[in-house]
Formats: structure tokens, C-alpha cells, sequence
């Protein structure tokens, strides 16, 4: 390109005003993203979100306080304090998961040999304060009540790859 | 008349009152924007004079470009204000004097406006009348571009030199100072800077 | 009891009348500005923007100023507390204040002075202080470079500003703002002065701080520059000022370039619309200007900011004020006295 032209170039602003045409240009094409609360993307069945606990479907919980999931936490985040229930059976008192420490590796779901504590795709659990995101038993277990249907949906498509 | 007077009576308090704070206050930034003040209420004082055109260059000028400089400068001033107020004393004498010498010079123009009113006229261009076709800006002008022209340039050329000083004083060439030449770098095309080569396995260039 | 009704106090009351029929239309086109700004990036960046609070997020300026009014003023430990609270309603006020002169219709104007552009120029000049104080009132390093940067960047694109000024002032030969729209009656000073009101339309970007001369703001390396320690109705009205005042340079723009309330050709159907309609949307086509430049360039380096003000900007404009006169002079078309 000789001298005249890079100069006319710089000096009509060319580039800038070539510029400026791109984006007028996709001004007129239709937006690409989500409207999010209404409108969400697809997750995949090993999507890990928030945490549950699970119930056979007669009632009794499934986990066996075999305390994996704690030894296997990298973050160290579950605390499981487990004493025999009247019926002899090993149940866990304590079960809480620390959802500030997590850092939702699935680890614990991996580790748990009966799928009792599994990430479910649950993954809008704002709270306004701290104390919230300390869950216990209680909680993960009606977690669990509330996505059961879901979780066991996911845990079946995931299965022919395990 | 009432209402002239009433904003004559506010911008020249104000006027004195923050003249007083420039040297009165503690803090430097705080003296500067005193002076912002005084030199804004000024030129309200010019604009009741019926001046608006030198009103508006005084906040232009003054407000506008030289007081940033100075609270640029004493914003930047790293000030112990203990030390500052040490040496106050030691100053007076001199300071007393400057102030001696401008009360008696004004006191000389204001003498001299008392007793001889008609010798300011000697100097002074005929101002247009109030209400006349020609605005102040334009009367400013005629005086300025006719019989004042040689003045009014030789001002013009004593700021060039002290900006052409200034300039030669803080200007010096660093030997290794790497510079941008922004027109090189936007006349450099992608076919001149770089080249696809076929490297052959385990050859290198 | 009379008199005092009619020469004080009724003129008193129109005057303030007059005042709040421009400032109260101007504080909600800052409103919708804000709005306008995020909807039209949010276009060309193929998003969607505000669409929640009311129909197609129309009501979103009014609840973000909702949220900043309740929100609490912390004033810093450390702050000079006087000036920390005079810079915001300093900045406010001069955003507003410069609109006393800008005509929106033929005698719509608030005061129509002799020395009009002068008081622009000098109202946009003091708009320094509010910035400077804010930096230096803070006590803190990131609003201080903030301050000192935007400080240098307004004298310096000031000046060309002021010599495209002062040829629009040779071509009009009045500095009355009404005059000057009246000279462009016939044509408008965008055509014989194209290469100037473009230089022009980039000194207002630099001289308002907007992308892509931001760097006062430089979230990347000083936070938000001069109001990082402003919160609530202190950082409100930082805002509304720095939207005001693009909207009146938008303005200066419009009434010394584009004609001012001048419609494009004196021909039927467009004259009838009223001037402040065609000032409006003369006005919104810059302040569109203003967005999509935004949305398209990245941001300068701050050396290059300086180099571009002080040595290309300065000696064009320098030598567009002698090549304009000398050519008013030759064709006989200077301006002479009243």
C-alpha cells in the first residue's frame, strides 16, 4: 500500500468508521442470549448442584453413616456424627454440609455406595445470610423429598455410563 | 436597583470574605479554592458592571485553566503543616512590607481618582454608551486590534517566549527512550511482519 | 403591595417557572439516557438489557435512583468532609446550569446573553473542580489519579474545542447562541466545517469522559477513578451530572453544527413540527453518537489521549481558525460590526 493511501486511510478515519459500521450492523440481529429467570439452558444429568439426601421409596433413609462422603470431602466441608438407632441399624445423628466450604467436586456423591447424598441440578439456593448455607440433616433430607423424582431421573440416564 | 445592589453587596463580601480565606486557612487546597471563589464572585462583580464579555474570560482564563494549575501543583505538594506554620513569623517583616507597598499604591490610585476624576480620562478609550448598538466584546475589540494593537502583540509575543523558554528548560533529549511511532505501526501489514513457513518433522527453521 | 407583586416578585416566579420547565424535562431524559445507554449497548452486543422493572424495563432509571436514595452516604474517615460533600453538588449544578443558554426554539431560551458560547465555554471549564475536589477530598490514591487524570484530559481537549469554537464564532460573527443558529439558516455548519465538527464531536467524548477517553474511570486500573468513595445520593448525583453534561454538549453540538431547532429543509410537513422537537432529536442523534462509539471501541492509552488532544487536535484546530478567516477575509464574507 503506498504513502497516499495509508495516509487518506488515517486521515478519513476509515478503520474507526469501518468499525462503528459492525456494530450498527448487528444492532438489527436478533439478541443470542437467555432472558434467564424465565428462559434457562439445558444441564446435563451429572450437572452438580445443590446437595440431597435420600430416601428409599418406603421411607427409610438410605445412608448408612459409613462416613465415605466426610473422608472423601477435600474441602472438608460434611460433619457426620453417627450413634445406633432403637432398632440396631447404624444412622447417622449429625449430617450437616458446610455449603460455603463445598466446592462441589461430587467426590461425596461418587464415594456414597448406596447414591444416599447426591448433587442434585438445583443450583438457585440463594440465602441472605451466612447461618443459611450451614445445612443439616434436616434440610438435605427435604432437599432430597422436594428432587427426588428429578434425581432419580438422572441417576438412571447417568447409569449405563458408570 | 434595590436587587443590583443586594448582589453588589454579596459578590464583593464574598469577594473579601474569601480573599481573607485564601490567607487565613490552614490547608493550601482549601486557600486555592478560596481564590476559585474569589475570582468567581469577581466576575459576577464584572458581569453587575455590565463587563460580561471580560466576566466570562476571567472564570475562562483564571477559573478555568490557571487555578487547575495551582491546585493541581498544591494538591500534589506533600505538606507538613506543623513545619508551615513554624516559620510564620519569620515571614512577617517582608510579607508586612509587600502589603505596605500595595496599600499605598492603592491608596495613590484611589487619591488620585478623588482629586483629579478627569485624569483617568486621559487614558481612557471612550467607552460605548450604555445602550448602544455594540456590545462590549466588539467595543473590547476595536480598541484592541486599533490602538492598542503593538501592546497587545508584544504581550502575545512575551508569552510565546516564556512558553518557548519553559519549554527549552524542561525539554531534553534522553538518549535509549523507546517511543511509539503510531503512523509506522498502523502503515505495518500483516504480509510485511510475518510469514508461513513449512517446517519439515524434527528440521526446525 | 402591587408593584412589589409586579416588578419582583411575578418575574421571580416566572424565572423559576422557566427553570423547572427545563430542568425537570432534562433530569428525566438523564433518566432515559441511562436507560437508552444500556439497551442500545445491550443491541449491539446481541443481549437483551433491562426488561423487568415495567414494560420492556422502561421503568429501570427509576428504580435504580430509588435504590442509590435509599441507599446510605458514607463519608471516609479520612476525607476532607467540607469538599467531599461540595464536588458532587458542584458537578450537578454546572451540568444544569449550562442549559440557561441553549436555545431550544426561536426565543426559547432561558437567558439569551451576548457572550453565550463564552458562558459555555466557561461553564464546561469549571466543570474541572467537581472532579479535582472529589479526588483530592477523598484520601484515596485511585480517586486522586482519577481526579488529576480527568483534570489534564478537560484542559486539554478544551483548548480545540475552544478554536472550533471560535471558527464557528467567525462564520456566525455573534456569540449569541441564537444568532448562531439563526446564521445556519441556510446551511448548516456540518457541511463547509465537516472536518471540524468531527474533531469536535471527539473532544466532547474526551471532555465528558466517555468511552473511549474513560480512562478517569478505568474500572481495570483505578476502580471507578474519582468516585470510588461515593455511595448513595453523593454518587447519584456524580452520575446524573456526568449524564447531564453529555447531554448539553450534545446540545453544543446540535446548536453549533446541526442547525440548533432548525428543520432539515424549510419545506412543508418539516416545518410545521415545532423547533424543540427537531433540537430533541438533532440532540438524540449525537447523544446515539455518544452510545455507539461506546459500544464499539476499546479504550485509549493515556499518553496516546494526551497526543491526540495536544498534538494533532491543537495545531489542526489552531490552523482551521487561520484558514477560515483568511478565507472569510478573501471572499468578503467576515463578519463586520453591528
Amino acid at each position: 500500500m503506498g504513502f497516499l493511501a495509508t495516509h487518506a486511510k488515517a486521515f478519513f478515519l476509515t478503520e474507526l468508521v469501518k468499525g462503528m459500521s459492525v456494530s450498527f450492523k448487528y444492532m438489527f440481529k436478533p439478541t443470542i442470549t437467555l432472558n434467564y429467570p424465565y428462559e434457562k439452558g439445558p444441564l446435563s444429568p451429572r450437572f452438580r448442584g445443590e446437595h440431597c439426601l435420600r430416601r428409599y421409596p418406603n421411607g427409610e433413609e438410605r445412608c448408612i453413616a459409613c462416613k465415605l462422603c466426610e473422608a472423601a470431602c477435600p474441602a472438608q466441608a460434611i460433619t457426620i456424627e453417627v450413634e445406633p438407632r432403637d432398632d440396631g441399624s447404624r444412622r447417622t445423628t449429625r449430617y450437616d454440609i458446610d455449603m460455603t466450604k463445598c466446592i462441589f467436586c461430587g467426590f461425596c456423591q461418587e464415594a456414597c455406595p448406596v447414591d444416599a447424598v447426591v448433587e442434585g441440578p438445583n443450583f438457585e439456593y440463594t440465602t441472605e445470610t451466612r447461618e443459611e448455607l450451614f445445612y443439616d440433616k434436616d434440610k438435605l433430607l427435604s432437599n432430597g423429598e422436594r428432587w427426588e423424582v428429578e434425581l432419580a431421573a438422572r441417576i438412571a440416564l447417568d447409569a449405563p455410563y458408570r | 436597583m434595590i436587587v443590583q445592589a443586594l448582589a453588589f453587596y454579596l459578590f464583593a463580601g464574598i469577594v473579601l470574605a474569601s480573599g481573607v480565606m485564601v490567607i487565613s486557612s490552614k490547608n493550601p487546597v482549601h486557600s486555592v479554592l478560596f481564590l476559585i471563589l474569589a475570582f468567581f464572585n469577581a466576575a459576577g462583580l464584572f458581569v453587575l458592571l455590565g463587563a460580561e464579555f471580560l466576566a466570562m474570560l476571567l472564570v475562562v482564563v483564571y477559573v478555568g485553566a490557571v487555578a487547575v494549575l495551582f491546585l493541581f501543583v498544591v494538591m500534589m505538594l506533600d505538606i507538613n503543616f506543623v513545619e508551615l506554620r513554624q516559620g510564620f513569623l519569620q515571614y512577617l517583616p517582608i510579607g508586612g512590607l509587600v502589603g505596605l507597598i500595595l496599600l499605598i499604591e492603592v491608596l495613590a490610585i484611589v487619591g488620585a481618582w478623588h482629586f483629579a476624576p478627569e485624569a483617568a480620562k486621559a487614558i481612557q478609550v471612550a467607552a460605548p454608551a450604555v445602550g448602544s448598538e455594540i456590545t462590549n466584546t466588539q467595543a473590547l475589540g476595536l480598541v484592541l486590534y486599533t490602538d492598542y494593537v503593538y501592546v497587545f502583540q508584544a504581550a502575545g509575543l512575551i508569552l510565546l517566549v516564556a512558553m518557548v523558554g519553559a519549554i527549552v528548560l524542561t525539554h531534553r533529549r534522553r538518549p535509549g527512550v523507546l517511543s511509539q511511532r503510531v503512523p509506522d505501526q498502523i502503515a505495518r501489514r500483516a504480509e510485511e511482519s510475518a510469514k508461513t513457513v513449512k517446517v519439515p518433522t524434527g528440521g526446525g527453521i | 403591595m402591587v408593584e412589589l407583586w409586579d416588578v419582583y416578585i411575578w418575574p421571580a416566579a416566572w424565572i423559576v417557572i422557566k427553570i423547572l420547565a427545563i430542568v425537570v424535562p432534562l433530569l428525566v431524559a438523564v433518566a432515559y439516557l441511562t436507560y437508552a445507554e444500556r439497551k442500545i449497548i445491550a443491541m449491539m452486543h446481541r443481549r437483551k438489557g433491562p426488561n423487568v422493572v415495567g414494560p420492556f424495563g422502561l421503568l429501570q432509571p427509576f428504580a435504580d435512583g430509588l435504590k442509590l436514595f435509599l441507599k446510605e452516604t458514607i463519608i471516609p474517615t479520612g476525607a476532607n468532609r467540607g469538599v467531599f460533600i461540595i464536588a458532587p453538588c458542584l458537578t450537578f449544578t454546572l451540568a444544569m446550569v449550562a442549559w440557561a443558554v441553549i436555545p431550544f426554539g426561536e426565543g426559547m431560551v432561558l437567558s439569551d446573553i451576548n457572550v453565550g458560547l463564552l458562558y459555555l465555554m466557561a461553564i464546561s471549564s469549571l466543570g474541572v473542580y467537581g472532579i479535582l475536589m472529589a479526588g483530592w477530598a477523598s484520601n484515596s490514591i485511585y480517586a486522586f489519579l482519577g481526579g488529576l487524570r480527568e483534570a489534564a484530559q478537560m484542559v486539554s481537549y478544551e483548548l480545540a474545542m475552544g478554536f472550533i469554537m471560535v471558527c464557528v464564532l467567525l462564520m456566525a460573527g455573534s456569540m449569541n447562541l441564537t444568532d448562531i443558529v439563526m446564521a445556519q439558516k441556510d446551511m448548516w455548519y456540518v457541511l463547509p466545517l465537516f472536518p471540524l465538527a468531527v474533531i469536535f464531536l471527539i473532544c466532547i467524548l474526551a471532555e465528558t469522559a466517555r468511552h473511549p477517553f474513560d480512562l478517569p474511570e478505568g474500572e481495570a486500573e483505578l476502580v471507578t477513578g474519582y468516585n470510588v468513595e461515593y455511595s448513595s445520593m453523593a454518587f447519584a448525583l456524580f452520575f446524573l451530572g456526568e449524564y447531564a453534561n453529555m447531554i448539553v454538549m450534545s446540545g453544543m453540538l446540535t446548536t453549533l453544527f446541526l442547525g440548533g431547532w432548525l428543520p432539515i429543509m424549510d419545506v412543508a410537513p418539516l416545518n410545521m413540527i415545532p423547533g424543540p422537537v427537531w433540537f430533541a432529536l438533532k440532540t438524540s442523534f449525537v447523544l446515539f453518537f455518544f452510545l455507539w462509539v461506546r459500544a464499539t471501541f476499546p479504550r485509549y492509552r493515556y499518553d496516546q489521549v494526551m497526543r491526540l488532544g495536544w498534538k494533532v487536535f491543537l495545531p489542526v484546530t489552531l490552523a482551521a481558525v487561520i484558514i477560515i478567516s483568511g478565507v472569510l477575509v478573501a471572499t468578503g464574507n467576515a463578519p463586520t460590526i453591528g
